[in-house]
């Protein structure tokens, strides 16, 4: 037994100074603008799950939506109209990781500018302007986040979004269920998990069009404005990316996009969306 | 009825099938290249060579212990800041084969170690060398009774395969929640007709094991 | 990596918890659901050994997470609502009943049939002789077995986290899209499952040696 003790001690003791001096190893930064450059293409990390922003069309196999074509428009302007967007799938939880370790050279997945996010990863100016609201059963007594602060109140939201971080501020003694993605959120409020799910407004709108016996109550209690995001440090890419939304913004591009995504939604204010 | 019928319209089998596909192809991409590693490391485990026995028995140990699930989180996260770029589908198959050859490599030392002492000792006795013996005698054999164990293993292997939706590998569950993410009123009929499709798989696959079992067992 | 655990022990303590109350409540359901299919199969009726094989085929070829999901938004719909814990430890249940179901049959069958003819000759009924004969001598020979099952089931409880079932692997998770510190976390996470598998399986492999 004494033996047993001794030898599993050993190996845990072992393995953490081997994953101590891995984990120190960070690479080299590399300048993600003059490889996209010289590639002429720029991989996006978008949303997959995420109705009117990033969604898998079944039919084909392609993700579609507002921050797909904006994603597309910003890489023609800034590398010409032959340039390739290519777009891997993500997660509010996964898009971090990928842009720290390169696996994607920028994000394009209703990502909110926020300060904490500031500190490890460099923004461009907001694109899109989103706000945090609720998503309840129609008929259901929640009608505004208020009335979700109270014990035993079970609220569905999605790992590493700005929401789980505001219910705890805003309504505290309610207990947050943190899932994968939308779409599992989803499914656990329809299934009764929780009482309502919370995240910005447009993804619920998203949410609420295909889905006529949900609505979206009590307006934004936040303001949730959405960048497209590099790597902390990658300021040449931001900047260009700056200059590319500046462009798309003078020559219409860009309110023909919020038009063809948001206008036909009801309840929803195009002007407030708009930055 | 009519759910059902749209549910099951071609083009979202088409879109499951895919899945399907996917599953298939991971898995048996991983299964042959964790069965090379397996041997190799399963033979090093069993002849004892100083010091590289003991630290690959300590790799195999460390891996056989953690969730899956954890692996494919540092294939995919992890591997890329040490420089290699990984997508979905290629962290999905590092951290199956490194979890797979981990198991593989315990059915190679069982399966060699259930050879009979006594042909190593004829053989080495009839002049051959340790590793000719090793090559011609013991791991042919060892390799027969193998079989069975490793079939069960691929088997694991398309099941775990389904963990890989959390790093969004496009697999038959992923396309699955994909389906019914968009009209949640496939929930149902989507996980009874994955659960249709891992069964058809999963339970052919271990009716030839259990085949083999008879034959080599 | 020491600063993770440091600054977060509660949340990663309660994770701990979580994961080691599921898997010993799915360790004492799936070892009586398991053992009573074993036997079931072992029966002359064919319906009734018939059903058991159905059942250990069916959870043994469908994947845990696919159980698991089911029993967390599938079933609610049609019947109650359950939480995301008692979604994971039914699914881990009726998963590894099925591999213990297994295990338990083999025991079972490599025990000589003369024994049971011995014991129901001196006059024992059949349940007395597997009661009293049979079945102790099966449970020792599948101990190791069954210690492997529990490794499996410890670090299949993870997939808890897919169903905010608050176990480690989710707590890591959670934290680790907050913090943005993803690989620290993860690390710490690999070093808490090691410390309760790791040592439980050397011991089944200890155990292992001692038996044969």
């Amino acid at each position: 037994m004494a033996k047993l003790l001794k030898k599993t001690l050993g190996l845990l003791v072992l393995m953490m100074a081997v994953f101590t001096l891995t984990s120190c190893g960070q690479s080299s930064q590399t300048n993600v603008y003059q490889n996209s450059k010289e590639a002429k293409k720029i991989v996006w990390g978008v949303k997959s799950d995420t109705k009117l922003f990033g969604l898998v069309n079944i039919k084909n196999g392609k993700t579609e939506g507002f921050d797909i074509d904006i994603a597309k428009a910003i890489t023609k302007k800034m590398f010409g109209k032959d340039a390739k967007a290519e777009f891997v799938a993500t997660t509010a939880k996964t898009k971090v990781p990928l842009l720290k370790n390169n696996s994607i050279d920028a994000v394009a997945a209703t990502m909110t500018i926020t300060p904490e996010r500031k500190k490890i990863l460099d923004f461009t100016k907001p694109y899109f302007g989103a706000g945090q609201s609720i998503l309840v059963k129609k008929g259901s007594s929640i009608k505004g986040i208020n009335d979700l602060n109270k014990k035993g109140t079970q609220v569905m939201a999605v790992k590493g979004t700005t929401a789980v971080d505001n219910i705890h501020k805003y309504a505290p003694k309610a207990k947050v269920l943190e899932l994968d993605d939308y779409a599992q959120a989803f499914s656990a409020l329809k299934s009764g998990q929780g009482i309502a799910m919370t995240t910005d407004n447009g993804i619920l709108f998203g949410i609420a069009k295909e889905n006529p016996n949900y609505q979206v109550v009590g307006g934004a209690f936040t303001n949730e404005p959405y960048g497209l995001a590099v790597d902390k440090g990658q300021t040449e890419m931001r900047d260009h990316m700056n200059k590319a939304l500046d462009e798309i913004k003078a020559d219409g591009t860009y309110t023909k996009l919020v038009k063809k995504w948001f206008g036909s939604i009801p309840g929803f204010d195009l002007k407030e969306a708009e930055e | 009825m009519s759910i059902l019928a749209q549910a099951f319209s071609w083009i979202n089998l088409r879109f499951l099938l895919e899945g399907l596909w996917v599953t298939i192809e991971v898995s048996l991409i991983s299964i042959v290249l964790s069965f090379i590693i397996g041997l190799v490391f399963g033979i090093i485990r069993y002849s004892k060579i100083k010091f590289i026995s003991g630290i690959v028995g300590f790799i195999i140990d460390i891996i056989r212990n953690l969730p899956l699930l954890l692996l494919f989180f540092f294939t995919y996260f992890a591997l890329p800041q040490i420089g290699l770029r990984t997508s979905p589908m290629s962290a999905s198959i590092i951290a199956l084969v490194v979890f797979e050859s981990a198991m593989l490599a315990e059915i190679v030392r069982s399966g060699i170690l259930a050879v009979n002492k006594g042909q190593m000792e004829g053989a080495r006795a009839n002049g051959l060398t340790y590793w000719q013996a090793m090559r011609h005698i013991v791991i042919p054999q060892a390799l027969f009774k193998m079989i069975p164990p490793i079939v069960s293993q691929f088997i694991s292997l398309i099941k775990d395969t389904s963990l890989a939706t959390v790093i969004l590998l496009p697999e038959l569950l992923y396309h699955a929640q994909i389906i019914y993410g968009q009209n949640t009123n496939y929930m149902l009929p989507m996980y009874l007709i994955i659960a249709v499709m891992y069964f058809v798989v999963c339970f052919a696959l271990s009716v030839v094991a259990k085949k083999l079992e008879k034959r080599f067992g | 990596m020491i600063h993770v655990l440091v600054n977060n022990w509660q949340v990663f303590l309660s994770g701990f918890f979580n994961t080691v109350l599921c898997s010993i409540l799915a360790l004492f359901f799936s070892l009586v659901i398991g053992s009573g299919f074993a036997i079931m199969e072992t029966f002359q009726n064919k319906f009734l050994s018939g059903f058991a094989r159905a059942y250990i085929e069916l959870f043994r070829n469908i994947p845990l997470l696919v159980i698991t999901m089911f029993f967390y938004v599938v079933f609610p719909q049609y019947f109650f609502t359950i939480s995301g814990f008692a979604a994971g430890t039914i699914g881990l249940t009726l998963y590894t009943s099925s591999f213990i179901a297994e295990t338990v049959r083999a025991g079972i069958q490599s025990i000589d049939i003369g024994q049971m003819e011995g014991a129901r000759s001196n006059g024992l009924t059949y349940w007395q002789a597997m009661k009293n004969i049979i079945l102790p001598q099966a449970f020792v020979l599948v101990i190791p077995p069954l210690g492997n099952q529990f490794v499996n089931l410890i670090k299949n409880s993870s997939v808890l986290a897919f169903v905010a079932g608050f176990d480690l692997m989710y707590q890591g998770d959670s934290l680790a899209s907050q913090t943005f510190d993803t690989i620290n976390t993860y690390l710490v996470v690999g070093v808490l499952y090691l410390i309760i598998t790791l040592p439980l399986s050397y011991y089944m492999k200890h155990l292992e040696n001692k038996l044969s």
